[in-house]
């Protein structure tokens, strides 16, 4: 138990050393939060909503919409 | 209504070649510049020399701002299957899924872990597990690219799959005739040594630059010789899986071939296009000459597509019509356009059918339909294409986008052999006499070259296979969702501001990274 205490201790510290010591690395931190919020926030929500989710919210109703689909556009 | 689909189409298409073009500029890098950190380290490790060290630690700088701005950008393909080809994504089912999903669990999971030993751990870890969780980080890039390129493969070739009308849905029956096909192989293998070669022009470049200011020749020496050990064994690789690849092409894909040589009309023994440039007037069935002007190479294309100097090729007009040849390799008697379009008309009338069948729940005609959609589903797209033209692909494009890779390739080869050549030659020395300036500003110039080498691969790939989404099966203008075009354009200019933004960060960065450490004494290791 204690040898696990001591793996997990060691991994935090790592982490809380590393981020604690970094010079470049906070910028390139900065600018991946920057890209994750736009990504995951921004372009997600407002212009990536799924599609299929909104004809149906069962699997039988999509496979219907996209059968319509092909079967129309043909 | 076809008017306005084609729009959507345009776009999405626009949009999706946009944000891989540019998801593509980090990956390689990322894929190769792993390797030869792995190999800089290997070094230090057993020689325990404190100045390889510091030129591990140097590459691992420019390895980490690359790897922090590309993160992510991936994801936004997935995005755009989900809005935009939601019909396809739906079709595609568990055989997309299954290998992304491998690829968010292990790779993803197994890259961030060990990077963050890579860069935290100098001074927690072992120099051992150090070494172990450099390479494993590299080994991670290169497997999230494997499952990558395993979905791509499939696209190119639907294999180890059956068609559920019912759910609408490609089913997965044969998961390793998934992963393993020669299509997806020989793609992971030419695209993952590829990058190799592309990271070692990096270094070559960048040492290039460095040696132009007279700045760390050691440092630039030992690099170079890394990089171009590593460049030159992924730009051998790359020609030997290119071949693999040329000869799953003509197999499974012969009107991409056709098109990367601009071959109208094939032959026993067809010769391969060397240099070449595209007669604008050639059409599909006219007289005029493919080419204004030719330098060709007899039997090149039928032994590198079939392995055999008097194979047969066919050409565009060949495929349309159905001509066959008898060569190794084109063991099927090939269909025409016509009769593809006919098999395809009654897969699309059978599911029209079952359609209705669902709704009376009658289980014989179900079962009748089910069939008759098995035994024609092979050429269920040709249904949507009314010309044989719309089968065809952007020739001009395809045939020069390949015919550049094919230069830069065979030009990266030569560089790679003349830098391995020079760093052992005894008593060479990097000077800067003005000889030696202009192979620096080679070196330089190379790393754009690579870039734009690697990036026509892919448009041959991905052009080269039009109009389909998924090979024979779904042509892109049924892939798509039922959007309008301008919702798809707003997005397409989101993303070109955000990913040119992305880009232009990543490469002021490292240029600031590469200017300010090339000032200080590369041989040492920064204590801080």
């Amino acid at each position: 138990m204690s040898q696990n205490n001591s793996f997990w201790a060691r991994v935090v510290d790592l982490y809380v050393d590393g981020f604690r010591s970094m010079t470049l690395g906070k910028t390139l931190w900065i600018i991946i939060a920057i890209k994750l919020f736009v990504f995951f926030v921004v372009i997600k929500i407002l212009f990536f909503p799924n599609f299929l989710a909104s004809k149906s919210d069962s699997d039988e109703g999509k496979a219907q919409y996209v059968r319509e689909q092909l079967i129309n556009r043909y | 209504m076809g008017e306005l689909l084609m729009n959507v189409v345009d776009w999405s298409r626009a949009q999706f070649a946009l944000t891989a073009c540019y998801h593509w500029l980090f990956v390689p890098l990322t894929l190769g510049l792993g390797i030869i950190i792995g190999v800089m380290e290997t070094i230090y490790y057993r020689t325990r020399d404190e100045k390889w060290l510091a030129t591990t630690k140097f590459w691992m700088t420019l390895f980490g701002v690359n790897f922090a701005i590309g993160v992510a950008t991936g994801i936004i393909l997935e995005f755009e299957f989900g809005t935009n080809w939601s019909n396809y994504s739906w079709f595609v089912g568990d055989i997309f899924g299954a290998p992304l999903a491998i690829e968010g669990i292990l790779a993803f999971f197994m890259e961030s872990t060990f990077i963050a030993v890579m860069f935290f751990g100098w001074k927690k870890v072992s120099p051992k597990f150090h070494l172990a969780s450099t390479w494993l980080t590299a080994l991670g890039a290169s497997i999230s690219a494997l499952w990558i390129l395993v979905a791509n493969a499939w696209m190119q070739y639907p294999t180890g799959c059956t068609f559920n009308p019912e759910t609408m849905r490609n089913e997965m029956t044969d998961f390793w005739a998934v992963a393993l096909s020669p299509m997806a192989m020989s793609k992971v293998f030419h695209t993952v040594t590829s990058a190799w070669a592309l990271s070692g022009a990096f270094v070559v470049g960048v040492c290039g630059w460095m040696l132009l200011k007279g700045r760390n020749r050691d440092h630039c020496i030992r690099s170079m010789k890394v990089g171009g050990w590593v460049g030159f064994i992924g730009i051998v690789l790359t020609s030997i899986s290119g071949d693999t690849s040329a000869v799953t092409v003509a197999k499974h894909q012969p009107m991409k071939l056709a098109a990367m040589e601009g071959l109208y009309e094939g032959s026993p023994g067809q010769s391969i296009v060397a240099f070449g440039i595209l007669n604008p007037k050639k059409e599909i069935g006219n007289s005029e000459d493919p080419f204004l002007f030719d330098i060709s190479i007899p039997h090149g294309l039928a032994f590198l597509a079939t392995h055999d100097p008097d194979g047969y090729v066919p050409g565009i007009e060949d495929i349309i019509l159905g001509k066959g040849g008898t060569s190794k390799g084109f063991g099927l008697k090939p269909l025409s356009f016509e009769q593809r379009k006919e098999h395809g008309k009654v897969a699309m009338h059978a599911l029209a059918f079952y359609n209705d069948a669902l709704k009376s729940r009658d289980s014989t005609l179900l079962q009748q339909y089910k069939q008759e959609i098995e035994d024609n589903f092979k050429y269920l797209g040709y249904t949507y294409l009314e010309e044989p033209e719309e089968s065809v692909p952007n020739v001009p494009l395809t045939f020069y986008s390949f015919h550049f890779m094919v230069t830069i390739g065979g030009y990266l080869m030569l560089f790679f052999i003349v830098v391995l050549l020079l760093l052992y030659k005894p008593k060479w020395v990097p000077g800067r006499t003005k000889f030696q300036k202009l192979g620096y500003w080679l070196a330089i110039i190379t790393i754009p070259l690579a870039y734009l080498c690697s990036m026509s691969g892919w448009i041959v790939a991905e052009v080269g296979r039009q109009p389909w989404t998924i090979q024979d099966l779904m042509p892109n203008k049924v892939a798509i969702s039922d959007l309008s075009a301008g919702y798809v354009q707003t997005t397409f200019w989101i993303f070109a501001v955000v990913f040119t933004a992305l880009l232009i960060a990543d490469v002021s960065i490292i240029c600031k990274q590469i200017s300010k450490k090339s000032k200080t004494n590369l041989d040492v290791v920064e204590t801080k």
